[in-house]
């Protein structure tokens, strides 16, 4: 396990248990007693650890190398998972992934997200879950084949940006998420979008429209990551804490904006310590609102969408 | 921001034009020769100078190389709309400060220096009026307008004038210009994306013809949303079009760029435009778009 820097009195207290452990199985002393007191303590400093996160904190956790992806997610929630590659026309863009599941062996569902590496190698290969245009473009397939068969549609979201690539720009980034925002927003199906990790701009938007709009507890959702905003308005890559507190990022401020639908809460400590508990929890969203969506009938549903996403934003109106 | 215009072009008065055009009085080109002899403009693309008048007079292009020079709104509305004619719509929304945004400068004080300096109200300017007769909605923006980045009200005057257009039957434009988001609204900056986008849907179910013209430069959350939306995109000669800016594209991959990458021209060649129009022809073709739709 590692430990994030604010984590560390968890990590000494953690260190102790095992110790003392150890040295209980050398002597044959019983030391339950003093293991219990100890994990009574590790208990209550997650507790105030993770009740006085702050915006960066936060965004750190998001980040935490531990932390469940998208195929993490979609082996634990789902019953029975079919992986469907390319986008029919470039190449399959592996920073993006999706295909049929089965919720409970009842329910189809097309679940797409973005994917990054669990090591060095697959980091590379994920392109560290920054998709090309390609990536929406599969994206758009699969959720348009989802719409043939209605289908629901899960959504998984955990980027840190669209890829700022030379081919991403030959083959039209711009022009693929833009195509992804106008065709999301007319889908036939229910369409659920999750926050997992990051989601940082265009790219996490890219596969982001839905009826339900969700972050994890501790995630992040902004037009901008806390560094580069930095970079940008501050001219220096030090003020990263500063511009994750100013650009409101955690799905508390999200939620109390109105720009998400509602916070799914992570056990105490987060997912990167408990990921097969927030799978269980994602589970019994979908299981609840994914009925909750097809009892809407499909103009409603789509008509409330639109409705959502327009009435985003804030100016004033003088006489 | 750079807008690319010398500062002398400030002194041409946009709010004059405004109220002129208010007042129902028609300008002709003579009468808008309200700036003093002497001034002179430099293209920023072959360093030729030329003066205020000759350079207003072809449209902000350079009679040299057809450097395309940046203009906000009203100056499109100026040549495109007969006789420099044309409503203003929606130009009471106006920019608020609801995050309390602060980096080295506040938000609240970007906008009030945004609003002296370019003597604008916001990034985005909406306008009804006739194109060779033909009745259009153009939403512009104005890079003056801090970078023309996309905030709330750029989406919001999207959206309405979008409205106006299917209450009316109208085509719609959008003159995009910008920097992309505007971060100090941050993710309503973000929705504005999804917003427009959806707005559009809209429109396009209503059978009415989008066109988004693509100017220099149009980058960011413009690009990923309505810009490459249109039933038509075209765009003018030369102007840097992308998702991703050069500089963050350059650091990315640690090589030079190709020449002409992300220009007009290269998206062209790319399949992402239907064609570039010199803006001198600006009207005409959209006159004769227009025209293919009815
Ligand atoms: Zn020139």
């Amino acid at each position: 396990m590692q430990y994030l820097d604010f984590e560390k009195p968890l990590e000494t207290l953690i260190l102790e248990i095992e110790k003392i452990k150890e040295v209980g199985e050398k002597t044959k002393v019983d030391v339950s007693s003093a293991v219990k007191e100890l994990n009574k303590k590790v208990d209550k400093t997650r507790k105030e650890i993770y009740s006085n996160l702050n915006d960066w904190q936060t965004v750190q956790l998001s980040r935490h190398p531990e932390r469940p992806y998208t195929n993490y997610y979609i082996s634990r929630v789902f019953s029975k998972y079919q992986e469907l590659h390319g986008d029919r026309n470039v190449k399959d863009d592996k920073a993006i992934v999706g295909g049929f599941a089965s919720l409970n062996d009842e329910q189809t569902v097309m679940v797409i997200g973005h994917q990054k590496g669990v090591n060095t190698k697959m980091r590379q290969l994920r392109n560290f879950g920054m998709a090309n245009p390609e990536g929406y473009r599969k994206a758009l397939r699969l959720m348009k084949l989802a719409e043939k068969f209605n289908k629901p549609i899960v959504t998984f979201i955990d980027t840190p940006g669209a890829f700022p690539g030379l081919e991403a720009e030959e083959r039209g980034q711009g022009e693929a998420i833009a195509r992804n925002l106008f065709e999301m927003i007319n889908l036939k199906v229910p369409v659920i979008c999750i926050i997992i990790g990051e989601g940082a701009s265009g790219g996490a938007l890219g596969i982001g429209i839905g009826d339900r709009v969700m972050m994890l507890e501790n995630t992040w959702y902004s037009v901008i990551s806390p560094e580069s905003c930095s970079s940008i308005l501050w001219r220096t890559w030090d003020f990263k804490e500063k511009a994750a507190e100013q650009l409101k990022l955690t799905s508390k401020h999200m939620n109390a904006f109105g720009l998400i639908d509602g916070i799914i809460a992570e056990p105490i400590g987060g997912a990167h310590a408990f990921p097969t508990e927030t799978a269980a929890i994602i589970k019994k969203y979908l299981e609840k609102t994914i009925p909750e969506l097809f009892a809407i009938d499909v103009e409603t549903r789509i008509e409330q969408r639109i409705e959502k996403f327009s009435a985003m934003g804030f100016y004033d109106e003088t006489k | 921001m750079p807008n690319g215009l010398p500062k002398t072009t400030k002194t041409m008065s946009s709010s004059t034009w405004f109220k002129r055009i208010k007042q129902g009085i028609l300008t002709s080109t003579k009468e808008k020769k309200d700036v003093p002899d002497g001034l002179w403009f430099r293209c920023p693309g072959c360093k030729k100078t030329s003066t205020i008048d000759e350079i207003r007079d072809s449209f902000w292009v350079c009679p040299s190389c057809n450097h395309h020079n940046r203009i906000d709104a009203e100056e499109y509305f100026e040549f495109l709309y007969d006789e420099g004619v044309y409503e203003l719509l929606f130009d009471n929304i106006v920019s608020k400060d609801k995050l309390g945004f602060v980096d080295l400068k506040k938000y609240k004080d970007r906008l009030v220096d945004a609003k002296k300096t370019s003597g604008l109200k916001d990034a985005m300017t909406v306008a009804v009026g006739e194109i060779n007769g033909k009745k259009l909605v153009t939403a512009a923006m104005n890079f003056k307008f801090i970078g023309g980045s996309m905030g709330s009200v750029v989406g919001e005057k999207i959206a309405r004038g979008i409205d106006y257009s299917i209450a009316h039957k109208l085509p719609f434009m959008i003159i995009s210009k910008s920097g992309g988001a505007r971060m100090m609204e941050s993710a309503f900056s973000l929705m504005q994306m999804a917003k427009t986008s959806a707005k559009l849907t809209q429109l396009a179910k209503a059978k009415l013809p989008y066109i988004s013209l693509m100017t220099d430069p149009t980058t960011g959350g413009v690009t990923a949303s309505y810009a490459m939306l249109g039933d038509l995109n075209i765009a003018e000669p030369g102007a840097l079009i992308g998702f991703a800016g050069p500089r963050v594209i350059k650091e990315t991959i640690k090589k030079d760029l190709p020449e002409g990458f992300q220009t007009a021209e290269f998206l062209l060649e790319h399949g992402f435009l239907d064609f570039i129009v010199n803006r001198k022809e600006l009207k005409q073709k959209l006159s004769d778009l227009i025209g293919y739709f009815e």
